[in-house]
């Protein structure tokens, strides 16, 4: 990720990052999301690389808002732990981002790297029907790329992607490292 | 027909990070896809303009606010309904010529702008010309031709954020042939 310095003394940094006290309505979310979306679909060809631009996009998006959670939610303390920072993120970054906790959050019984979040009605895609030829779309894949920064910038290398299951899924994929440092924490 | 008149507000609100976030994310985006700033304005407008055409008619559903009498009306809707409706926002109504066809929007605490910086590189990028086409997009809908510019920028060391609206015409209603 590129990194870039904020100029000299700038008024930003005198901002407090407590939250913020404004509100914008859900229709202009859903307006700006819409073009977001059209605006990637203009520039791809194929249903997964519309789905790997969105959740570029929502990288950015993420890797933002990691510092200010971590700021606000947890006293600047960050996560070590896997079944913590999955909690972070079901509980604050979901709050934070819509305004309420995740559905679910589930470990695959198969394999000790996968755990799912899933989401019933994501907030994405309310408004957005899919149509019926690219059925396998799904623009939360916006979100899936917001988690994906939020785990990896935490430490926790991870792939996330977005599935129609049980509403939307988001498969949650660590790094063979990940898991085995977390194993280790826990022999200690 | 009878209209509910609570309707007026009621539209679902929500935290303002995630679309001060996206719509960075877009702009970033925007940056790395067009070669200068001049193309990443345009394309910006263009996107606004898309949204403003579809947002006028959840506007008007919401409101219940019927056709304005004239550009000042027009002025205090914008600035005191739809932009506290969609943005949370009051920008102040200032700056009219004389013949009362131009007026500014004095934007303070612009959601889209929130810990925004330009990069030394990006000075000609005019950050939120979206809301440009929005605006542009949304009068023309209702008959309106207007001009919507920034001519002031808090991002480009201005010390205020200032829109310029100019009502260019009326747009006459074409009624498809027949139809009368």
């Amino acid at each position: 990720m590129e990194t870039r310095f904020t100029r000299g003394k700038s008024a930003i940094l005198e901002r407090p990052l407590s939250r913020p006290k404004t509100e914008v309505s859900v229709s202009a979310f859903a307006l700006l999301f819409s073009e977001v979306v059209q605006y990637c679909q203009s520039r791809v060809y194929s249903v997964t690389e519309l789905q790997a631009r969105l959740s570029e996009m929502g990288q950015r998006v993420g890797g933002s808002l990691l510092d200010v959670l971590v700021l606000r939610e947890k006293n600047g303390k960050r996560e070590t732990k896997v079944l913590n920072i999955l909690l972070f993120i079901k509980v604050s970054v979901w709050r934070a981002l819509f305004g309420k906790e995740a559905d679910k959050l589930e470990q695959a019984n198969d394999d000790d790297k996968t755990y799912y979040i899933i989401e019933k009605e994501p907030l994405v895609n309310t408004y957005i029907s899919v149509p019926k030829e690219n059925s396998s779309l799904n623009c939360a894949a916006f979100t899936g790329g917001i988690i994906e920064a939020i785990l990896t910038h935490s430490g926790f290398p991870a792939k996330v992607t977005v599935h129609w299951h049980k509403g939307t899924t988001l498969m949650i994929k660590f790094d063979e490292a990940v898991i085995a440092r977390d194993k280790s924490l826990d022999l200690r | 027909m009878s209209r509910q008149s609570n309707r007026t507000t009621d539209s679902k609100k929500m935290n303002s990070e995630l679309f001060t976030l996206t719509y960075g994310a877009l702009v970033t985006q925007l940056c790395k896809d067009y070669e200068n700033d001049e193309e990443v304005n345009k394309q910006l407008d263009k996107m606004g303009y898309n949204i403003g055409v579809r947002l006028i008619e959840d506007f008007l559903a919401r409101s219940n606010i019927g056709r304005c009498q004239d550009f000042r009306e027009t002025a205090d809707v914008i600035a005191k309904v739809a932009f506290k409706m969609y943005l949370g926002i009051t920008p102040s109504v200032t700056n009219w010529s004389p013949a009362g066809d131009e007026f500014s929007l004095i934007l303070e605490n612009n959601p889209l702008v929130d810990f925004v910086e330009l990069p030394d590189n990006h000075s000609t990028l005019i950050y939120s010309n979206l809301l440009c086409g929005v605006l542009r997009g949304a009068l023309e809908m209702v008959q309106m031709a207007v001009d919507v510019r920034f001519v002031q920028d808090t991002l480009r060391g201005d010390n205020v954020t200032e829109i310029r609206m100019k009502f260019i015409k009326r747009i006459e209603e074409n009624l498809p042939a027949g139809d009368e």
